[in-house]
């Protein structure tokens, strides 16, 4: 039954006007005291005209999030097994933690010696990766993973600039993140474009012939974006190195393989890795991350400050370029140093799981991956044949004639309660659709979403493209109009003026 | 392990379904022998009680800020956070999203960006902001790539009042793009006249990069500054690491800055050892399709009703990869969010107080240090931070002022660590949160640390 309600609202989902639509001159949701009136030492300029800031109160601050909050989707509401995400469940412990103010209330400019429990805890942090990755080195300052890969580029571009080598092609896998060839850029690297074999990985032989004395390395992704394992990695690794170059591994998708390869194993010199991926800490709608990145022993003299080092009975804090020898950091990527409040939701959830649980965990990724792909192969058209990794990649030849794309099934799995999959992406594959259910998820919630699935291309293969094309119905908005907001972008809030 | 749901006999289930007979199976791609049979050598699972006590274990070894009289600024400052704003981050609906792909169900997420951007425009006094940076010292490093993409040339001259680690970022950045970084590192007595930068500016200068206040706490006009650069064809990006800052001086827009960016973790953010922190970036509506990173734009649905959606997005590494703006993929998502809260908590008159109170109880600081005996502040102007000129060493006396339990300021010799010429400057910063009793205390235990 479908009527109009005269608010807007309808039962549950209501409508919310922006802050400065609701703000009244005089209101405030902060009580602090009455200045003096001190004569101001602000050099003469003084503020002399209105910021433009709405006045709420505080209960009014509380329900315009909370039903803002009420629109969104998260993990905690539902299944989301948006691929190359992996939105595992964010533990409760690590928030709890994090808060601890012995941890949270720590200015980063303390002396060393106040802060012996923070540098102790960024150690251990590094310790576990570097067990977990077998690597002799780790920096753990990138802020997120496309730092990370910042991050290790320019560790190569320093380790070449130190070898006196101008080697500046950089090559990358067409199905590389986009973050890949954007960083090699940001180094100063051309990119060279690797096609892939008909099986998803990297073509061998196209690999090998563009080697040369002028490649500075590969930046390769393993598990691969098409959530397959590069079976010929240690082949590649060989090869890059025999012709000079280095191996950036782009570490994305660690979390299938935490606790069972060690990339140590796999010849890698540079690999980040994102916290909030395989370690739990929350996506928070687009960050922030935390990208630390291991190295060999090759690369490690590049890492850039500040790091940690024990030191006597207690640890200390590096923070300068040629304080220790042999060490030649190509420079600082971040204020202060690195994402700690990352670090200890990292350690907390790495302690919980502990060794033992961090191999289940990623065998169980990529159990439930392999058992949806299992439920949904003979009816979806499966991009690359065999077992996947900790996701399963399709392309859109199932709907071929339907009248229905990728995007629309997005939109109609929408109205279904789940977070669709990742849509159109990697983009050697026609329409992807790549789904990542992660080890967190009961086997019933995806049997439940296959069901949906399939029930979904069942309406499709009838010829209800109509249907299709108009969802998702269910939702606070329907579709939105993106041409329209590119072409004349409304960026910012303003005052209607009269 | 309590976040593993799958039981033996659902594992057993779904190997039947794939037609595989063991896990291990699944990871037949992987070469020889590099496939481990046993765990690594790491501690096995812990219940939750023992992973908390571990943790407060690490926490105890530490001085929270808050527990003794604490000065310390330097780019990241201790105020008080609404608990209004942990309750709203904390909500799973905000926590546990991601990057809002779609936006029928991230309008949440959407139009609080949507906000957060007016808001960062708002106290600027810019025409646009994006959905955030990850700190500020990255904001600024951008910034400068950002002018050398809109001008079309290659060098940037930064100020000598620009904190160091905003420096040394922007090098690095800059060092593998054949970007000229000119400019030295400044002095707390002597500050660069808009002539003297003006003299470094030349026809590939790209961009003037200054802070206000600055790294010493002073406080410029760049009006003029503003013009030489214009007259030049570079840009003028003022950074800023103190955001509650622009509630009580004029703000970089009225100045004509092209740029503004800078640290946002004031706002509703709390120190976490320095991260994660939220970088801010606004500019003119001129230069918005130069811009880095996210940004959210306002549009209309199927029905007609307005909503949001992520825009502009053919700026961005997943549309352009190689000749992208940034290599950038997330913001800084929840401390955005933090931001945005407290910011609506604060509104016009809770702003522009918080401002005034922290003025105030900094001009309280530096009356007090300076009937100190071989201390006095050097600055003419400041907000909330000033430098202070010690008859010692000032990393020593931070050692002696712990020993009192006093945090009392960071030492230049920290943030300039080869500049000699600097080791008797202490950097003092003073907030809302500190009392009459914690300046006090400074004041005394700097008066026995200098005797």
């Amino acid at each position: 039954m479908t009527f109009t309600t005269h608010t807007g609202n309808r039962g549950l989902v209501l409508e919310e006007k922006l802050i400065f639509e609701q703000g009244q001159p005089g209101r405030t949701g902060v009580d602090l005291p009455e200045p003096k009136g001190t004569k101001s030492r602000l050099g003469g300029l003084d503020r002399d005209s209105d910021v433009g800031l709405p006045g709420l109160s505080e209960p009014q601050v509380v329900r315009h999030f909370t039903r803002l909050s009420q629109k969104n989707y998260g993990i905690d509401a539902g299944f989301f097994p948006l691929g190359s995400c992996t939105m595992k469940h964010n533990p409760r412990l690590n928030e709890k933690v994090a808060r601890l103010p012995g941890l949270a209330d720590l200015h980063p400019m303390q002396p060393e010696s106040t802060v012996q429990g923070a540098l102790e805890l960024i150690d251990q942090c590094a310790h576990w990766l570097l067990v977990l990755t077998g690597m002799p080195a780790v920096s753990m300052s990138p802020a997120a993973g496309a730092q990370g890969e910042l991050c290790g580029m320019m560790a190569i571009r320093a380790a070449l600039d130190a070898r006196g080598e101008n080697r500046r092609r950089v090559l990358v896998p067409e199905s590389a993140h986009g973050t890949n060839p954007a960083t090699a850029a940001a180094c100063g690297f051309t990119v060279d474009s690797i096609p892939a074999t008909e099986d998803g990985r990297v073509d061998l032989a196209a690999f090998e012939a563009k080697l040369g004395d002028d490649v500075a390395g590969i930046m390769l992704t393993n598990p691969n974006t098409c959530g397959l394992f590069e079976r010929d990695v240690r082949k590649i690794a060989d090869l890059v190195h025999e012709a000079g170059g280095y191996f950036y591994c782009d570490g994305a998708n660690f979390n299938a393989i935490v606790g069972r390869v060690r990339p140590a194993d796999l010849g890698i010199d540079a690999m980040h890795i994102n916290l909030h991926k395989t370690f739990s800490t929350p996506h928070g709608g687009g960050g922030p991350g935390s990208g630390p990145v291991v190295f060999s022993e090759a690369l490690a003299p590049f890492a850039p400050i500040p790091y940690v080092v024990k030191k006597g009975d207690g640890f200390h804090l590096v923070e300068t370029a040629d304080e220790e020898d042999g060490m030649k950091p190509f420079g600082r990527l971040k204020g202060f140093h690195g994402q700690m409040g990352m670090f200890i939701r990292a350690l907390t959830y790495m302690k919980s799981h502990g060794a033992d649980g961090l191999r289940q965990a990623s065998g169980d990724a990529v159990l439930n991956a392999n058992y949806l792909l299992a439920r949904l192969k003979d009816k979806l058209s499966v991009a690359f044949p065999g077992y996947c990794m900790h996701e399963a990649l399709f392309d859109d030849g199932f709907l071929k004639d339907t009248g229905v794309s990728t995007l629309d099934l997005a939109k109609a799995i929408i109205d279904e309660g789940f977070h669709p999959m990742t849509m159109y992406f990697p983009l050697v594959v026609h329409g992807a659709l790549l789904i990542e259910p992660t080890e967190t998820e009961t086997k019933e919630s995806i049997d439940q979403f296959c069901d949906a699935i399939l029930s979904l291309v069942a309406k499709a293969e009838s010829g209800d493209a109509e249907f299709f094309k108009n969802a998702p119905y269910l939702t606070p908005r329907r579709r939105l109009d993106e041409t329209a907001a590119a072409r004349k972008p409304v960026l910012r809030w303003k005052p209607e003026t009269a | 392990m309590r976040y593993l749901p799958l039981t033996r006999a659902d594992r057993a289930a779904m190997l039947d379904t794939i037609g595989a007979s063991s896990v291990d199976e699944l990871y037949c791609d992987v070469p020889d022998g590099a496939l481990l049979d046993a765990p690594v050598d790491l501690p096995s699972h812990l219940g939750e009680m023992q992973v908390e006590r571990d943790m407060m274990a690490l926490a105890a070894k530490n001085m929270g800020a808050s527990s003794v009289p604490s000065f310390l600024g330097a780019g990241a400052y201790r105020h008080h956070v609404p608990a209004t704003v942990d309750y709203v981050i904390q909500r799973g609906e905000f926590l546990t999203a991601y990057t809002p792909y779609q936006p029928e169900i991230a309008q949440g997420t959407l139009q609080y960006l949507f906000e957060f951007q007016t808001q960062v425009a708002s106290i600027t006094g810019m025409d646009v902001a994006n959905a955030s940076m990850w700190d500020g010292a990255t904001s600024c490093a951008e910034a400068v790539l950002m002018a050398c993409r809109a001008t079309r040339r290659k060098k940037a001259v930064l100020s000598g009042g620009l904190h160091p680690h905003y420096r040394e970022v922007t090098e690095t950045y800059c060092q593998y793009s054949d970007t000229e970084v000119a400019g030295r590192d400044g002095h707390p007595e002597h500050q660069a006249t808009a002539e003297e930068l003006n003299d470094l500016i030349d026809d590939q200068t790209a961009c003037v990069v200054v802070q206000y206040p600055d790294v010493f706490g002073r406080i410029q006009d760049h009006t003029q500054l503003a013009d030489l650069c214009h007259a030049k064809g570079a840009l003028l990006v003022v950074v800023f690491t103190e955001a509650v800052a622009f509630g009580a001086v004029k703000s970089p827009g009225s100045f004509g800055a092209d740029i503004v960016c800078g640290e946002g973790q004031s706002i509703g953010n709390a120190l976490n050892y320095g991260g994660p922190y939220v970088g801010l970036f606004a500019t003119t509506q001129k230069l918005v399709r130069q811009m880095p990173g996210r940004l959210c734009g306002e549009t209309v649905d199927q029905d007609g009703k307005r909503g949001f959606v992520l825009t502009l997005s053919t700026r961005e590494q997943h549309i352009r990869r190689e000749k992208a703006t940034s290599n950038i993929c997330t913001n800084s998502g929840l401390c955005s969010l933090a931001f945005t809260v407290h910011m609506s908590l604060l509104g016009e008159d809770g702003y522009r107080r918080l401002a005034t109170l922290n003025h105030e109880n900094a001009c309280k600081a530096a009356d007090a240090i300076d009937t100190v005996g071989g201390a006095s502040v050097v600055n003419d102007s400041f907000f909330n931070e000033f430098t202070v000129k010690l008859s010692k060493p000032a990393a020593e006396v931070v050692e002696a002022l712990v020993a009192k339990d006093v945090l009392g300021g960071v030492p230049l010799s920290r943030l300039y660590p080869n500049r000699s010429d600097l080791d008797n400057y202490l950097l003092v910063a003073v907030t809302e949160t500190n009392t009459d009793e914690d300046i006090a205390a400074l004041a005394s235990a700097l008066k026995e640390a200098l005797a």
